[in-house]
């Protein structure tokens, strides 16, 4: 074949890939239109800008959580502490804040080290003592849980103050300006390196993808933000929170995708033997995905904290691991290694929080909304695995 | 040229390989041969980097060399290409042609491009090369390895039975690469079962029994007998 039979994603190229079995990122938008579909017509509250700003509140935190556990599924491992560990992360945080009344920034900066260095600790009993993840992370989950009370044990709960800065992260609204300044900015640099990235290959005799390709996904950009932007700013504005977690999916789609180390990641994931002979220093890979998962579980633990102003024994507890775990699944994540993006993170909880905030809307018993939450993953993995059965036929 | 002295490997109670050695010149094709559990792919993997041996030194240009893991190896110009391909199917064809060989920040432009231009050369036909490595027919997928060994510029080429899982098509084209790499005036250690390839791509062979240098002929002078009989043991 000749060079130029090799087009870019275009909507044919979609079609094509489609069929083979790559599904993509669509069940899950399709699956948010339903969802929202269902919720609005059930009650007329669900798509009303201060419940969507609600829902992007209650983002953040498991959505960074989930981004932690993406960086150690892409491995083929699993991360059962991340709850345990996000609870114990936020209250060093916080005892070093209020008790011993370090400045917010050091305790916050203490309490991401704290995750880095559990996170750091499991890779090292996964790749020095060769103990499956499943083992060495639910271990984690009873131990860091069993550490978290321990810190809390006199009254088991600790308030953060309510005007101060880490409650402050969660009360923070965007003025509009600076909201519309930011998605400017990222249409702005959407198209600019689509058409840069256009230019460099017609450059070097690559083939290109048409035209319009790069103005055009700029221009979808463009509509979903600014349609986000709009509903938020009826409200009270876009939260800080939501950009906190919005430069995180960003920020490591980017190291994902365009570096070295995200490379190694995927191969990791994908064939470990074929990744060593490569001379990919397999366990350094693992160990650092490891200690950057600790440290974004850390991270959504500090956001959790900073929402609820306090931790306390049940801070990362109930549901919050199973939720940021099923996220990312539905996010298109594999569970079996090498397949998934970051912005699995961002889909995945988007779908997992509106069901669990519209049926709170309808004040649904928990128990409906768990079984709903259930079946919803399990479609979600039966569509990715009946997808890649298709293609290796 | 790189050559290896006295290599001995033990697996518990397994000798696997008895004092080995083999020497591999630039612009050769040299087809190492033997029976099942001979030593050929221990000797293989020592020479990788992937196996460390218990005794023995592996020298280039004379000079003896230390090889502790792949990356010492591909430091020294080896490339490897396995029978199992060792190939990532969830990354695209570019992915795995660098793979281990990327910048710290990906150079996507220029790595499509070499992989383009490495695969015409080749004579290598994919449809799309961006697409998963597990979306390819068995054929393109040994493609793909094969020509991942040469983006190193490598000064040794191991392949490892790289004729075995191939229709007739397919062969003659792998064995026209290897004479390729060859007039590239590359060193080629072919491993094979397959005598008539051997004979059609090989100009010396090299044939282990039990773990021990068994015999060593040159192509042109020595009959199929011969070869089949140091195989096996049958002649001394």
């Amino acid at each position: 074949m000749s060079a130029d039979t090799l087009v870019p994603y275009t909507p044919r190229v979609a079609l094509d890939r489609l069929r083979q079995g790559d599904v993509g990122a669509w069940p899950v938008v399709g699956g948010l239109v339903v969802i929202a579909i269902v919720f609005s017509t059930l009650n007329d509250r669900f798509l009303s800008p201060e419940n969507l700003t609600n829902l992007a509140l209650q983002m953040a935190a498991t959505g960074t959580i989930s981004l932690g556990i993406i960086m150690v599924l892409l491995l083929g491992e699993i991360d059962l502490s991340a709850g345990s560990v996000s609870g114990l992360c936020a209250a060093v945080m916080t005892i070093l804040h209020v008790k011993q009344a370090w400045p917010p920034v050091l305790a916050i900066g203490a309490g991401l080290l704290a995750g880095a260095a559990v996170g750091l600790l499991h890779g090292l009993m996964l790749t020095r003592l060769r103990m499956p993840s499943f083992v060495v992370t639910l271990a984690g989950f009873i131990g860091w849980l069993g550490l978290l009370l321990f810190l809390l044990r006199d009254g088991g709960t600790i308030n953060l103050p309510f005007s101060g800065f880490v409650s402050g992260l969660s009360d923070t609204w965007l003025p509009g300006w600076l909201a519309w300044a930011i998605v400017l900015a990222l249409v702005a640099g959407t198209a600019g390196a689509g058409l840069a990235v256009r230019r460099a290959r017609a450059s070097a005799g690559l083939p290109v993808s048409p035209v319009w390709w790069a103005p055009a996904r700029a221009a979808g950009l463009a509509v979903v933000l600014g349609a986000a932007v709009v509903v938020m700013s009826a409200d009270r504005g876009v939260p800080l929170l939501l950009v906190i977690f919005g430069v995180l999916v960003v920020g490591f789609d980017l190291v994902l995708r365009h570096t070295a180390f995200g490379r190694h990641l995927y191969a990791v994931g994908g064939n470990a033997e074929a990744a060593r002979r490569a001379g990919i220093g397999v366990n350094r890979i693992r160990i650092l995905a490891f200690t950057l998962g600790g440290t974004l579980v850390a991270a959504g633990g500090i956001l959790a904290a900073s929402r609820l102003s306090a931790v306390n024994q049940q801070s990362g507890g109930s549901d919050i691991l199973l939720m940021a775990i099923a996220a990312a699944v539905i996010g298109g994540t594999s569970l079996f290694g090498g397949r998934g993006r970051a912005y699995a993170a961002l889909l995945g909880v988007l779908v997992i929080q509106s069901i669990t905030n519209g049926m709170f809307l309808l004040s649904v018993d928990s128990s409906v909304r768990l079984m709903v939450t259930a079946a919803v993953l399990a479609l979600a993995v039966a569509i990715d695995s009946l997808a890649r059965k298709g293609a290796t036929r | 040229m790189i050559s290896v002295t006295g290599v001995t490997k033990r697996y518990g109670a397994v000798q696997a390989l008895d004092g080995v050695s083999l020497e591999l010149r630039p612009g050769e094709v040299v087809a190492l041969m033997g029976d099942n559990g001979a030593g050929k792919s221990t000797l293989v993997k020592t020479i990788a980097g992937v196996v460390i041996p218990d005794a023995g030194t592996i020298s280039v240009d004379g000079a003896p060399v230390r090889v502790t893991g792949p990356r010492d190896a591909q430091a020294l110009g080896v490339a490897t290409v396995y029978q199992d391909l060792a190939l990532c199917e969830n990354l695209d064809v570019v992915a795995n042609l660098h793979l281990g060989a990327e910048r710290r920040i990906l150079r996507h432009v220029r790595m499509e491009r070499a992989a383009r231009e490495l695969l015409s050369q080749l004579d290598v036909r994919i449809r799309d090369i961006r697409v998963p490595v597990a979306m390819l027919s068995g054929g393109q997928r040994q493609s793909v390895a094969i020509a991942r060994a040469l983006l190193g510029s490598p000064r040794l080429v191991i392949l490892d039975e790289p004729t075995a899982a191939l229709g007739v098509e397919q062969t003659a084209q792998v064995l026209a690469l290897i004479r390729r790499l060859r007039e590239r005036g590359l060193a080629v250690l072919v491993i094979s079962h397959n005598l008539a390839d051997v004979r059609a791509v090989g100009d010396r062979v090299v044939v282990l029994r039990l773990g021990r240098n068994a015999g060593e002929f040159d192509m042109a002078t020595t009959t199929q007998e011969q070869i089949v009989a140091a195989i096996t043991g049958a002649a001394a």
